[in-house]
């Protein structure tokens, strides 16, 4: 049989960067084959050009024997290349059936059109009301309408783009069961992950790109998670080092009962929230998106003020009342998720940026002036203790990679030494290495004494990092376990939670 | 009361409301692509004298109407051209390009002040136009016509076409339309043209409907209330025909009260005159406390498109 997919030699430059260098791999029919690298290692650059969105600067790409070139998405599809993004390309005001329609290239009509997604829902068993609008439905729903957009044209090759980034367990199980069923029946799969175990569980072969090269192909089945992790970062992978004979001191930040407001059309507010952390504890909390993790993130901050002063203490001092400038005078820092915008301005310069969260704690500011030699030194050393890559104090935020900024947000909050730290998705598409040094500083801050609580989708890193683990579901928090005696059954649960329930409720059978 | 007056009044109304109407019309289809243009009132401008001109010289009142929906669409692709393919920032753009329509139509104008020319004539023949009863359906020109079909057809070509989804589409997230191969800009450009078109006839409306005649700024403000009915009928064709009436009916009432209309007169015409102004300040007060209303406006609306990453 011809192979389904040949790529040769394909090259792709940026301005001062070249994404894809002489790139080579092939994909047979009915294949589940992994793309794996950290971020910025090529992955998506490359499937774009398979797809049709960037052409390549050199290399061919042959389909089913025959040199082709794919001039846009359009022509992708008429060759039978589907493909279902990260981040979903779904327009949230527009109906389930709409957004089908907009990504169809032949004209059907309305009504045919819903027989074929009811068939092919029912085939795959991805059920859902194909008149509900967008905005109501829950990220593992809203994928399936990628899904269902993508098998309605009957794609020989299926592209995945870190697919199961915001799914629970269980709804990556069924996804799973999806792309099983369509290989079987001879659709290729291109997955890109940087899930080891994942890779492992489902596909056949692994192809590994590190800054823009291919490294490797190989039979994930027979490396490790570990071998194929160095391979990913080309070097060792370090692990958390945790100090010796560490205990848990006296409760520190005490949460009770807090609570937020419903403020937008579709946020999640958080309700009744009691938690407690001593001090040394890493507090996790799993979740999947938007089921409150912002709210509370917000309302431990101080963005959102209680109307409770004992809803948040530290230490026994009532915080609930007070706004985010006098929380972090008490010692209580937060990292928010979106680090550009929220966690930092990017027009500002990372000096600036650290007067915004130290200038209290660190006494940058006399008398309303801004003391911007002391910002300077500080920001130095933040760059210089967490190995952020850039070009000094003045560089301006923006203008740093992602994972940069994110070393740089958490530093300035850590070397602050905090004795509460707050952080939201730490390192949400950050490179395996930076991940591994944040991870690092959160335990050494840990081991001085401060409480921490992270809150993460990212369950593998949760169960890396944290002593204590609740699940957020609906803004409802669960009674907190030791990471130790709660199984990935228990939290895969817990995260559906009711939303589970309901969700199978809603669904309309074909 | 008599019948006839009411009659009058009504019909009076809807000539009020037709320009408001022609021009909402363009602007919501070109929000619903997810632009700004704040242009309407520059582009009715351009519309008002190249619709006067070509009047006084041919005396071709149709002829009139189409060269002014050109005038708006080359006044449009002024705007288009900076904020689509330059990526200028769509609300300074759009507030230079009334600044340039007022004074573009002031040059032209020059010398034509209280020059007269002749109104349209009502579409249908006259035995229907000039009834009595009858003429509250058969006495208008061929404008107010349009506006009402050009509703219809916006409001059936936005929901039931699929070119209408892809333009709901790219207002509501342009980087996902490009993503899956719709032309963002390519649809930007079509419904910018198309609201220009649709301001230069509701430009034209002034010398051929109400006031036969060129007078500087002769729009006064319309264009404005266009752009906030827009938002007052929260993205719908059908509230922006209600919408438009209502302030028809209010501009109207001025008319009469300035006339010395009985009861009417008891309130001071200047406060009748501002009545649509303040109107669209309660309206938007309203809409900005009311947010079920505004989470239906295109999301994408007023930001450049800028599709690298």
């Amino acid at each position: 049989m011809p192979l389904r997919l040949q790529l040769t030699g394909i090259t792709k430059r940026f301005p001062g960067v070249l994404a894809n260098d002489n790139v080579s791999f092939s994909v047979k029919p009915g294949e589940i084959h992994a793309l794996l690298g950290e971020n910025g290692a090529g992955k998506s650059t490359l499937v774009k050009m398979i797809y049709g969105i960037m052409q390549p600067d050199a290399g061919e790409i042959v389909w089913d024997g025959q040199p082709v070139v794919v001039s846009s998405p359009k022509a992708a599809r008429k060759l039978g290349i589907g493909m279902v993004f990260q981040h979903f390309s779904l327009f949230e005001a527009l109906t389930v059936l709409e957004n089908i329609a907009l990504g169809m290239d032949a004209k059907i009509p309305a009504r045919d059109l819903e027989a074929r997604i009811r068939q092919v829902m029912a085939q795959y068993g991805l059920l859902l009301d194909p008149h509900r609008t967008v905005a109501t439905l829950s990220v593992g729903e809203r994928q399936r309408i990628e899904i269902v957009r993508a098998l309605l044209l009957e794609p020989k090759l299926l592209i995945m783009d870190e697919p199961t980034s915001v799914l629970t367990p269980q709804e990556v199980e069924q996804l799973f069961d999806v792309l099983r069923r369509l290989a079987a029946q001879g659709c290729s799969i291109l997955y890109i992950s940087h899930k080891l175990h994942e890779i492992k569980a489902l596909c056949d072969t692994a192809t590994i790109l590190r800054g823009g090269r291919l490294v490797d192909t190989c039979d994930p089945k027979q490396e490790t998670s570990r071998s194929m992790a160095e391979k990913m970062i080309g070097a060792g992978l370090k692990d958390i080092v945790r100090p010796e004979g560490r205990s848990m001191g006296e409760p520190k930040l005490v949460v009770s009962r807090l609570s937020t407001a419903k403020t937008g059309h579709f946020d999640v507010p958080v309700n009744k929230v009691s938690f407690t952390v001593r001090a040394g504890e890493i507090f996790g909390i799993a979740g999947v998106a938007g089921n409150g993790q912002n709210a509370l993130l917000d309302a431990l901050s101080g963005e959102i003020r209680s109307d409770d002063a004992e809803s948040i203490t530290i230490d026994g001092f009532p915080l609930g009342l007070l706004d985010t400038t006098e929380r972090r005078k008490r010692g209580l820092c937060a990292v928010p998720e979106e680090r550009n915008g929220h966690a930092a301005v990017g027009e500002f310069s990372l000096s600036d940026n650290s007067v915004l969260t130290a200038r209290d704690r660190l006494g940058m500011v006399v008398m309303g002036l801004i003391n911007s030699g002391a910002a300077r030194t500080y920001t130095g050393k933040v760059i210089a203790e967490f190995a952020v890559k850039a070009l000094g104090p003045a560089s301006m935020a923006g203008s740093l990679s992602g994972g940069n900024l994110q070393k740089y947000i958490m530093g300035r909050e850590i070397l602050q030494k905090p004795s509460v730290l707050v952080v939201s998705q730490p390192t949400w598409g950050v490179d395996a290495g930076a991940a591994a040094a944040i991870h690092q500083a959160l335990v050494d801050l840990a081991a001085v004494g401060s409480a921490i609580v992270v809150i993460s989708q990212d369950l593998d890193e949760l169960r890396a990092l944290c002593d204590t683990l609740a699940v957020i579901n609906l803004g409802q928090l669960s009674p907190a376990k030791p990471n130790a005696e709660m199984s990935i059954e228990e939290i895969g649960l817990l995260m559906g939670g009711v939303h589970g329930a309901t969700e199978a409720h809603d669904a309309v059978p074909a | 009361m008599n019948l006839d007056l009411l009659i009058a009044i009504f019909i009076t109304v809807v000539g009020a409301s037709t320009p408001i109407l022609i021009a909402a019309t363009g602007e919501l289809v070109v929000e619903k692509s997810g632009v700004l243009n704040l242009g309407v009132e520059g582009m009715m401008l351009v519309g008002a004298i190249t619709a006067f001109l070509v009047v006084f010289l041919t005396g071709q009142h149709y002829l009139a109407i189409v060269l002014a929906a050109g005038a708006g669409i080359a006044t449009s692709m002024i705007f288009g051209f900076l904020t689509l393919s330059l990526s200028a920032n769509q609300t300074a753009t759009g507030l230079a390009l009334t600044i340039f329509g007022t004074g573009f139509s002031a040059l032209a104008g020059q010398g034509y002040s209280a020059r007269p020319v002749t109104l349209l004539g009502p579409l249908f023949p006259a035995e229907l136009a000039t009834h009595p009863v009858l003429r509250i359906l058969f006495g208008y020109s061929a404008l107010v016509y349009f506006a009402l079909i050009m509703v219809v057809a916006v409001w059936w070509f936005l929901k039931k076409t699929r070119a209408g989804l892809i333009l709901r589409a790219v207002g509501e997230n342009d980087l996902s339309a490009h993503s899956i191969g719709y032309s963002v800009i390519g649809v930007r450009y079509a419904a910018v043209a198309f609201g220009g078109a649709m301001a230069g006839i509701a430009g034209a409306c002034f010398p051929l409907l109400l006031t036969p005649q060129w007078a500087e700024r002769m729009t006064a403000g319309r264009g404005w209330i266009a752009v906030a009915l827009v938002v007052f009928a929260s993205w719908r064709p059908f509230r922006l025909l209600a919408g438009a009436y209502l302030f028809g009916l209010v501009m109207t009432m001025e008319l009469y009260a300035k006339a010395g209309g009985g009861p009417l007169s008891a309130i001071p015409s200047e406060l009748w005159a501002a009545l649509p102004y303040l109107a669209t300040v309660v309206v938007l007060v309203l809409i900005s406390i009311r947010r079920d209303a505004s989470t239906n406006a295109p999301a994408c609306l007023g930001r450049p498109f800028l599709p690298s990453n």
